[in-house]
């Protein structure tokens, strides 16, 4: 089948869920003999558009006349290029951009759509796609019924993967029609730190850990590791750390291949952000805590002792691997 | 200001979630269902401060069968002057965004609020289906909204930080946190929901695009390996050499 790809962009950069949105959506169309094609929009740096070839993709739409993120425009667009390049599955990223422009897009081209995948689709019998449900409590398989399709990926459940190959970028610019949502203002969350739901790695922690005074040793092991920092609600709630911090069902969910929670009791609501990453490590005064149960490691200890430890292992870490 | 707030019924979080049918349906049984606590703490709280400040009528919405009623209440006892169930299966979102635009068409709602996502399906669909079936401005995952002479100011969550934006009304907003703060329905909120009306009109008939063909329960962890607090280098070794992670 016939792929395409909606890639979005930061800072002049192909946005990184988005490699792993094209080397899923060149799969598909290499494993079902179609072609692949990505779509993207912004001022992005040629060599940045050029690495989509490392991806498996050999034609780039690229449009220019776009800045903003105005998902109505951005849905004509994307119909436009879907109709040039005779698409039968649409996939975007399940990150802010791809939930508000995919459900428009799905409407607009009378397709079904499974937002958050997190496998490749089965094709024996249809065409069916696995998501997580009930918060990361449970999984459904989708079977898409309508001729085209559109699927959004959750970031860090495939993976992306390099192959050999280059590029032909095309500068596409259809009528989007006139702009539905005027931008005024970007506030950036402020700090160099790592987008938490593109991290691979995240440390964590809650109200164990007493007062903001004492998030140096969180942020330092964070940055030791090379990872972004999360938080629980209650801590956002009482201002110790950012709103854009908290994780879990009313915050935002993650799949990191590492969690790390650092006094935090693993309540179900929290569990629901992180369920889905690929290895949790548990650091808790209280050896009932329910965050245990959902733990691949553990340490039944105080936080005050233990991290000041990890900072250390993981320095010596770094100087054994030179 | 006319405003709509489309309002579903999810689970309460702490329900044990059970398959039926060889798993293929969603076991209800014991469950206790609650409103979809984006719709209610957010959508819903914030058209009721817009109404309180500017004046209007909010109106409720769900697409549901009779079992939707009890949380429609809660909603009306919280504060909407009214309630519109369309009588029909909840199949996908495709059904259930059509059904709302085709109850919108027919009214001139300045404002369609939902919440960011249901907490059953995960979807964060309908809103964005709604504004592509009536051409509307659409603003997902909106954490702030004032409006000033019928043009929307909003704050939405983007990549790495905030986006302040304007829309012109009528649009549809998925509101997520921010947004408002959560309200309890007092003693005379819930008699006085019980005399507000909810009126039951019939589906438009919208089909649905996809299905759920089967239900799984994620493997069972496998016990958590300790790691003694005196030896918590040990933590990062494994985490390098076993689990491979870092
Ligand atoms: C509808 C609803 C939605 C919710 N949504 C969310 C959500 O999205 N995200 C979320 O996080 N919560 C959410 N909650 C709240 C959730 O139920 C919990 O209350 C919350 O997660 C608890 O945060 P915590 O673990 O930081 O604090 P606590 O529950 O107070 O736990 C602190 C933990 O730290 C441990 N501890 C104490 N001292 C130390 C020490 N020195 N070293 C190590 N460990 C120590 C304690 O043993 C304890 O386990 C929600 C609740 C509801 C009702
Ligand atoms: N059956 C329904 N009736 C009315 N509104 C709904 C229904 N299902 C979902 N919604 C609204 O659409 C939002 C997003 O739902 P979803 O796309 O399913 O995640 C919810 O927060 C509700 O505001």
């Amino acid at each position: 089948m016939n792929v395409l790809v909606f890639a979005d962009s930061h800072d002049g950069m192909i946005a990184k869920s988005a490699f792993e949105a094209v080397t899923y959506g060149s799969k598909i169309a290499k494993d079902s003999g179609g072609s692949a094609a990505v779509l993207t929009y912004g001022t992005i740096s040629s060599d940045s558009l050029n690495e989509l070839a490392s991806y498996g993709i050999t034609n780039v739409l690229h449009c220019s006349q776009l800045t903003d993120m105005d998902p109505q425009q951005l849905a004509r667009l994307l119909a436009a290029a879907s109709g040039d390049q005779q698409s039968e599955l649409i996939v975007f990223s399940h990150d802010y951009t791809g939930k508000s422009v995919a459900p428009i897009s799905a409407a607009r081209l009378n397709a079904g759509i499974v937002s958050g995948a997190i496998d490749y689709p089965e094709t024996s019998a249809g065409f069916t796609v696995k998501k997580a449900v009930f918060s990361g409590k449970a999984f459904a398989q989708v079977k898409i019924n309508s001729d085209v399709k559109v699927v959004s990926l959750l970031p860090n459940s495939v993976g992306k993967t390099k192959t050999e190959g280059t590029a032909n970028v095309t500068e596409f610019n259809p009528d989007c029609g006139a702009p539905s949502v005027v931008v005024k203002e970007q506030k950036s969350k402020g700090g160099e730190g790592i987008s938490l739901t593109e991290a691979d790695l995240v440390v964590s922690a809650g109200r164990g850990l007493k007062g903001p005074e004492n998030w140096g040793m969180i942020e330092e092991l964070a940055t030791e590791l090379g990872a972004a920092t999360a938080c629980s609600r209650p801590v956002a709630d009482i201002g110790w750390r950012p709103h854009h911090e908290h994780v879990g069902q009313t915050g935002i969910a993650i799949r990191p291949n590492l969690y790390i929670a650092v006094g935090i009791s693993g309540a179900i609501q929290h569990l629901a952000g992180v369920n889905g990453s690929k290895v949790i490590v548990v650091v808790n005064t209280d050896p009932e805590a329910p965050f245990f149960k959902a733990a691949d490691y553990g340490i039944v200890g105080d936080a005050f002792v233990v991290v000041p430890k990890l900072i250390e292992a993981v320095k010596a870490l770094k100087i054994a691997q030179g | 200001m006319n405003i709509l707030v489309c309002i579903s019924k999810a689970p309460d979080t702490t329900s044990k979630i059970v398959f039926s049918n060889g798993n293929t349906t969603f076991n209800e049984d014991g469950v206790q269902f609650i409103v979809n606590p984006y719709d209610e703490w957010y959508a819903l709280v914030r058209a009721l401060e817009l109404k309180e400040s500017g004046g209007g009528k909010v109106t409720i919405l769900s697409v549901g069968g009779a079992d939707y009623e009890p949380i429609m209440r809660k909603a009306l006892a919280i504060g909407a002057d009214e309630a519109i169930r369309v009588d029909s299966d909840t199949r996908d979102s495709f059904q259930i965004a059509s059904e709302i635009a085709a109850v919108a068409k027919s009214n001139a709602y300045d404002l369609i609020l939902l919440g960011k996502e249901t907490i059953d399906y995960n979807g964060a669909n309908v809103g964005g289906m709604i504004a592509g079936l009536m051409d509307y401005p659409y603003v997902s995952n909106a954490s702030k909204l004032e409006v000033n002479s019928n043009v929307g100011q909003i704050e939405r969550e983007k990549q790495g930080g905030t986006e302040v934006l304007e829309a012109k009304l009528p649009c549809v907003i998925s509101c997520a946190k921010g947004m408002a703060e959560q309200r309890i329905p007092n003693m005379r909120g819930i008699m006085a929901a019980r005399s507000k009306p909810l009126n039951v009109v019939a589906s438009c008939g919208a089909g649905a695009m996809t299905e759920v063909v089967s239900f799984t329960l994620p493997d069972a962890k496998g016990s958590v390996k300790l790691i003694d607090p005196e030896n918590a280098a040990e933590l990062i070794n494994l985490l390098h050499t076993e689990a491979k992670v870092i």
